[in-house]
């Protein structure tokens, strides 16, 4: 059973979030520095060149990598204090073992003895209830090789079906998207096209505070006289002196692309060669947007009707433009209409595929876009290849090793996994870089899914809020003591670095999976001595595949800063901008741009549907979720770095002042916030750059300052997102807190 | 020496409040651990807008004139330098004086550095501009609001800027090493309320102000 050992205050008395702060050597001027390594920040998608400072076998501080040319030196907070996980109090040095009976719930284990006892337990399961009776949950902070890895040892070695990973609640509804619009899924542009864009629209996207760097895109762009239109429910601080702020009622963002489109056409701001030339399916979708006039979309989106004409005549007007989303529109169970209605408008204005003509979403995690590509999706291969598909089986089991026949089919999302866990068909789980139990919605049905397990197994280099829940916990590495690639948002693959060793028993997490294959004694295809070898059979494997790899080399990267691909062969310089007009690709061998036989792209309709569950009277009002500039994801990490943690210590209430007087709310009062699935104390800070209907809360915390207990775990039908950014709550003040 | 040709521009319509000047401040050789920028945050409940607060290197500093003991030394390359550990006496005029309200007195910040209370402030990161490096705010500075380089950079990257380094506050005219960008086709002239007054007000409330000429 894997409950918690022990009471959460006593886990956390022994394994944290304790905060580091800068001491000892990161304190000592004139310390001797016995390198600079060139790699890049471990946290989000935008992948910033970092120079991290060696001393004594420690990362100590580190230096701008001004040379770099996606950021040229610039950070966010998050990258200049990562330094702080270096030798950090809470960093696991050994292997745990579940034990109640032990001060913090654990008593450390040899790491020999971790490995047998966890492949004894996932034979054992494996044995009783079949191959599917074990599951794992992956990363997409992970480095590629070890993402690549993760999906080649579940259906290889365990020879289930059930592995996903967190990615799932980030990019996926962009790359569903993608794929049924452009037959690729890829940000379509480096960010250099930005710079030259007449018009930016960002749609649902806290760029200043989870793409930082984007910022000074924007603004350089803005210099040269862009315009930009912000459509966010929030005046995020990109969004405060931007040319056209359009404050959209959470999950209506499908409403509005198709009203830009409906008057697109009314006004015929369209660009008929490109549609003609390189579409298909414009007819179809003009009629569905007929009914979306801009008296009914704004209604829908809840804005006034002049600033959607406004949008409309100045993206039907632009001649050049780049469209950038995150998961604003991404997190919805309408997420993949949301994002094919922005496509759709991009297609109809031909402005993509040359040069200050762009679109892209912004990839979230470290890894967000690599962690994608090959193979640890439940219904995917490497190379961006189909699990379902009998060639791309039989392409991928030729490398492996194995018969066609031997691979499993495709598994589930990573929620349905833990459904399955609910329902006793999986008994046993893996988890790498995932931290579910704070970063999933209505997360205490996931947590009451763990109690279930027979056997669970952790890997990790902090005792993470879902991990406590582990019989063993296996000591796993920090991205500065691994070698690897990353794919950055912009689709440049890039070099991780090994900059010092792992600390005390903890090792590289791929070398933990391989000791894993062994002790269950089927190491074969598990045999690698240095990630290099693991990429050049990614490499082999992601040949002749959509998301093409095979003329990447470390060498290549390191020479030119990144290597973009598609990249068939050695000689190939990759592909920095994809769909330029005259492009090759894989699919269409020469019929056009796009990623299908035919090389056009496909119009998709796309329709509108509210979020899944609507405000009412018991639950009137909308709760959006989001991040903070000073935090990560679940917050394994950054909860751990005094400076950062220091920033936004807690989360909060935001309320507009119309909302907060009608509830009688003031700032610093505490707030009780309900949803149909848990409740939440907060502290409220009333703020007019929230839409008056909608409340926001940043979701990084863990235990009963978690959000995700709150959210609805809605998810959209094809991508399987759930729907973090809309759910229905009230909210009224207590008295003196509780 | 710092080059004369570089500068030091501050451009608050672009920040965005991330404090990645302030953290990344504190990671300087120098002052490890104290970071000498600070982050105003305007209004919060009315809008979003922070200003990131770094010392503008005055030509003739208020906070050097006012200090009793003589620790605050401008070097000839016009960069205003930490009081000196030897003769500050933490009196805290130099906090109360200052124009931008840029030096801080917080019981401990310069404590990790001398062990006793000692007024720190922005040095321009003198042991990374004086060997031609950017200082390190302005090097990570994501949203360019705080900038390094030379006038024609500056000027070819953000022609819809101007700099200025004049600043009035009441009699004292203060010019500084350090510029502020401000919109190019925004007026210089200062708003009079006068000016906006459909009528004489009322002159008894008049009277309680003495309007000077500048």
């Amino acid at each position: 059973m894997s409950k918690l050992p022990v009471a959460p205050e006593q886990l956390e008395a022994h394994y944290g979030p304790h905060l580091q702060f800068p001491g000892g050597k990161h304190l000592q001027s004139g310390l001797e520095i016995d390198r600079l390594v060139k790699t890049h920040c471990c946290f989000c998608g935008q992948q910033c060149g970092i120079q991290l400072k060696v001393a004594h076998q420690q990362v100590v501080g580190f230096e701008p990598w001004e040379d770099f040319p996606f950021n040229r030196g610039m950070l966010c907070p998050k990258g200049i204090k990562r330094y702080l996980q270096g030798g950090h109090p809470d960093r696991l040095l050994t292997a745990l073992q579940r034990d109640p009976a032990a001060a913090g719930g654990f008593r450390p284990l040899e790491y020999p003895q971790a490995i047998a006892q966890t492949a004894a337990a996932i034979a054992k399961i494996q044995e009783q209830h079949g191959f599917a009776a074990f599951g794992v949950l992956s990363g997409a902070s992970l480095t590629s090789e070890k993402a690549y890895l993760m999906g080649k040892f579940a259906r290889v070695c365990l020879r289930t079906p059930y592995i996903d990973y967190n990615g799932r609640l980030c990019m996926v509804s962009a790359g569903a998207a993608n794929k049924k619009a452009f037959g690729v899924d890829r940000g379509g542009n480096p960010w250099s096209d930005i710079l030259g864009a007449e018009l930016i629209w960002i749609s649902g996207a806290n760029v200043a505070e989870c793409a930082p760097i984007t910022t000074h895109y924007v603004w350089q762009a803005r210099e040269q006289g862009a315009r930009v239109v912000v459509v966010d429910p929030r005046v995020t601080p990109l969004a405060r002196t931007c040319d056209l702020f359009l404050p959209i009622k959470p999950g209506r963002d499908v409403a509005l692309f198709n009203g830009i489109l409906h008057l697109m056409i009314e006004k015929d701001w369209l660009d008929h060669a490109f549609i003609e030339k390189y579409t298909v399916g414009f007819e179809k979708l003009a009629e569905s947007v007929r009914e979306w006039t801009p008296r009914r979309t704004a209604q829908v989106c809840g804005l006034n009707q002049k600033l959607v004409e406004q949008a409309a005549e100045w993206w039907g007007t632009a001649s050049t433009s780049f469209l950038m989303h995150a998961r604003g529109i991404e997190h919805h169970s309408h997420g993949v209409q949301n994002v094919l209605g922005a496509i759709n408008i991009v297609l109809a204005s031909g402005r993509i595929g040359r040069e200050n003509c762009g679109y892209s979403t912004i990839t979230g995690q470290a890894n967000g876009q690599g962690g994608r590509e090959h193979g640890q999706k439940c219904d995917q291969l490497p190379g961006g290849r189909d699990i379902s598909n009998p060639e791309h089986r039989a392409h991928v089991a030729g490398i492996w090793g194995v018969a066609p026949d031997d691979l499993p089919q495709a598994g589930v999302d990573a929620y349905e996994l833990f459904r399955k866990i609910d329902q006793g068909e999986i008994k046993g789980l893996l988890t790498l870089c995932f931290n579910p139990k704070v970063s999933l919605p209505d997360s205490e049905f996931v947590a009451r899914c763990l109690d279930k397990l027979e056997f669970y197994a952790a890997i990790d280099f902090f005792l993470n809020e879902t991990a406590q829940h582990a019989d063993i916990v296996l000591p796993g590495s920090l991205q500065e003591e691994d070698e690897g690639v990353v794919c950055s948002a912009e689709g440049r693959v890039i070099r991780i670095r090994k900059a010092i060793d792992c600390p005390g028993e903890a090792r590289q997490d791929w070398r933990i999976i391989q000791d894993l294959a062994a002790a269950l004694k089927r190491p074969q295809g598990f045999e690698f001595q240095h990630p290099g070898q693991i990429f050049d059979e990614l490499r082999r494997a992601s040949q002749g595949g959509v998301v093409d790899y095979s003329g990447i080399t470390y060498e290549k990267i390191e020479a030119s800063y990144g290597v973009f691909w598609p990249c068939p062969s050695e000689e190939h310089p990759g592909t920095p901008r994809l769909f330029e007009p005259d492009s090759w690709n894989v699919v269409a061998r020469g019929q056009g741009p796009f990623y299908f036989p035919d090389g056009k792209a496909r119009f998709q309709v796309a329709d509108y549907s509210p979020p899944q569950e609507e405000v009412d009277e018991e639950y009137p009002l909308i709760l959006t979720t989001g991040r903070v500039i000073s935090q990560f994801l679940s917050g394994t990490q950054t909860r751990r770095i005094g400076p950062l943690a220091e920033m936004h210590p807690a989360p909060w209430l935001e309320v507009h002042p119309q909302l907060a007087a009608k509830l009688g709310l003031k700032a610093g009062d505490t707030a009780l916030v309900e949803s149909r699935r848990s409740s939440i104390e907060l502290t409220t800070k009333v703020v007019n750059t929230i839409r008056p209907d909608t409340v926001f809360v940043p979701y990084h915390w863990a235990g009963r300052e978690s959000i995700n207990r709150l959210t609805i775990a809605a998810q959209d039908p094809i991508s399987k997102i759930p729907e973090y950014k809309a759910c229905a709550v009230r909210v009224r003040r207590l008295e003196h807190g509780s | 020496m710092v080059p004369e040709k570089m500068e030091f521009f501050i451009d608050a319509n672009r920040c965005i409040g991330c404090k990645a000047c302030f953290q990344a401040c504190s990671e300087c050789d120098t002052h490890k651990g104290v970071s000498m920028i600070h982050l105003e945050t305007i209004d919060r409940e009315r809008s979003v807008q922070t200003v990131p607060v770094v010392c503008m290197h005055c030509e003739d500093p208020t906070c050097a004139q006012v200090c009793p003991a003589d620790a605050i030394k401008r070097t000839p390359d016009g960069v205003v330098q930490t009081a000196r550990k030897s003769r500050c006496i933490a009196c805290s005029n130099c906090v109360l004086a200052c124009p931008f309200g840029v030096p801080k007195m917080e019981s401990g910040r310069g404590a990790s550095v001398s062990g006793f209370n000692l007024m720190m402030k922005c040095d321009m990161c003198y042991d990374r501009t004086s060997v031609g490096k950017k200082p390190m705010c302005a090097t990570v500075c994501p949203s360019g609001a705080l900038f390094y380089g030379t006038r024609e950079q500056m000027q070819k990257e953000r022609p819809r800027s101007r700099p200025i380094n004049e600043f009035r506050f009441g009699q004292q005219t203060v010019k500084t090493k350090v510029n502020v960008l401000v919109p190019r086709d925004s007026a210089l002239e200062q708003l009079k309320v006068t000016d906006a007054l459909g009528s004489q007000p009322d002159i008894l409330l008049l009277g309680m102000y003495q309007e000077e000429e500048p």
